[in-house]
């Protein structure tokens, strides 16, 4: 078999090593690449930064530890930028694992402030976990009315009337900020379709800091579902987007508090380089082969 | 009556949700509805669960292709379960569980996502023709300049992150806007055949 025919046929395994290399090695031998956020990124962190102290934000958790990697460092540098801020934080999950993801974020969160020597955000008072509910958009549509209506207790069993934080917010109406982080449905479409027809605040104008009365509605994705959200964010519907592993490097930077993001960006690019120029090879030798048997032709 | 019930449930639920929007009078009406379909949906967790458990152990007892791995697949289901009841999801058996075999395996699945979509690549993006080159230099592009390395080296004066966001920006959202509006197009025609009882695949009819 001929050198081009056999490159054309390249033993699939090959590849795989090859891949599996290009991730290995940025990862003992990192890069230091630089990270340059994006405007949909910037536009996330530009909408938590600009919400005073004691804003209440809302987190859902919509994804499972498949789609960990991507969202989770996300989850982390996002609520870690809240506490710093002394937000409130009021986390739901329409997924059934996001009260896992929550929890194991928190976890994350917790360890990042004490290093820092922050006070640690208390339970019941600057956070509070509501656990999982089915039927995604009927519990955005349910929270518009009473967040007691749709979760009596919170994710460890106790009433949400005996938590300080639930005294300060009856109904989602009230909420200065969504953080959607999704990798499905329910997710991003969800409440963006929902949550403004069911009473929510509506968005404030594009590039106002005027907040009053108003809601951020901002999401977190993974990278193969962030471009089917730019129409949202082009009509203000979301007013900022982070899309895979990118977006959360990106705003680990912002915050900077460099994790798992920034650290899987070398290995990442590696990767995306390697694959292009395996499409490349594959056409000049598609190319050469086509050549070759138009010339046996004649 | 066996079929024309769940249709009729069907009618007035979305009538109930479709008016509200215009009568406030109906609201109260809904939020009730609300909480009832968000109980309903709980219903499924337990029919899926049946349904799995169920064709499982079929699979066994039929000695039916792949029939070993539906053993592990019980024995995982009932150890979380019972682990979950006995020892609770906070700490403990479960929580060990999850987050050292059930995390690193779910994100190990959808990592080996990674070498086949290389592999894919490798044989399958072949410019065949203009639209298909067209493709593959706006897939090389985007590759690119969403990883920080289009932006490093050599690479940074082809400018592979702004020409990325434009085409994120541009391109990319006029299409995903026209494949929204088409979609939601469709749904409304599907949903307005459920509603009306045209469309009863959902009760398994033809």
């Amino acid at each position: 078999m001929g050198f081009v025919k056999r490159m054309s046929g390249l033993d699939r395994r090959i590849i795989f090593v090859i891949i599996g290399l290009a991730v290995i090695i940025p990862l003992l031998i990192p890069i230091g690449l630089p990270i340059i956020p994006t405007a949909p990124a910037r536009a996330t962190y530009d909408a938590i930064q600009n919400l005073p102290e004691g804003s209440i934000v809302l987190f859902s958790f919509d994804y499972d530890p498949s789609t960990m990697p991507e969202l989770q460092p996300m989850a982390i540098a996002m609520l870690y930028h809240c506490f710093t801020k002394h937000l409130k934080v009021i986390m739901i999950a329409l997924w059934p694992q996001g009260p896992q993801m929550a929890e194991l974020s928190m976890q994350e969160v917790n360890k990042q402030l004490e290093a820092e020597n922050f006070p640690l955000p208390e339970y019941g008072k600057d956070y509070v976990n509501l656990g999982y509910k089915s039927a995604g958009g009927l519990v955005i549509i349910g929270m518009a009315t009473s967040f007691a209506g749709i979760f009596p207790l919170d994710t460890y069993g106790t009433p949400i009337s005996e938590l300080p934080l639930m005294d300060k917010i009856k109904s989602g109406k009230e909420l200065q900020a969504v953080v959607d982080l999704s990798a499905g449905d329910p997710g991003i479409p969800a409440w963006v379709m929902v949550s403004r027809m069911a009473g929510y605040p509506q968005p404030p104008e594009p590039g106002s800091t005027d907040i009053t009365g108003k809601m951020y509605l901002l999401g977190g994705t993974t990278a193969v579902s962030a471009p089917g959200f730019y129409p949202y964010l082009n009509t203000n519907q979301m007013q900022g987007l982070l899309g895979g592993m990118r977006g959360a490097a990106d705003y680990e930077k912002l915050v900077n508090k460099p994790g798992t993001a920034i650290a899987g960006m070398d290995p990442q690019s590696i990767a995306h380089l390697v694959i292009v120029l395996f499409i490349i090879m594959a056409n000049v030798f598609f190319f050469l082969e086509k050549r070759q048997e138009k010339r046996k032709a004649t | 009556m066996k079929k024309q019930l769940p249709v009729i449930i069907g009618l007035i639920a979305g009538l109930v949700f479709i008016v509200q929007f215009f009568s406030p009078a109906i609201t109260p009406i809904q939020e009730r509805f609300t909480n009832w379909f968000i109980v309903v949906s709980v219903f499924a967790f337990v029919l899926g669960l049946t349904n799995l458990i169920t064709i499982n152990l079929q699979k066994i007892q039929r000695r039916e292709e792949n029939w070993p791995y539906s053993f592990p697949l019980l024995i995982s289901l009932f150890a979380m379960a019972i682990l979950s009841f006995i020892f609770g999801i906070e700490k403990g058996p479960f929580v060990w569980l999850f987050n050292n075999m059930m995390l690193p395996m779910s994100a190990t699945m959808f990592s080996l996502l990674a070498f086949f979509v290389a592999s894919a690549s490798y044989r399958a993006f072949r410019a065949r023709h203009k639209e298909a080159a067209m493709l593959l230099v706006t897939a090389i592009i985007v590759m690119l300049g969403q990883v920080p390395i289009g932006a490093a080296g050599v690479l940074q004066y082809l400018r592979l992150a702004d020409i990325t966001n434009w085409i994120m920006a541009y391109p990319n959202m006029a299409a995903q806007r026209a494949i929204l509006i088409g979609a939601a197009l469709g749904v409304v025609a599907i949903s307005l055949r459920i509603l009306l009882g045209i469309e009863r695949a959902y009760l398994g009819e033809d």
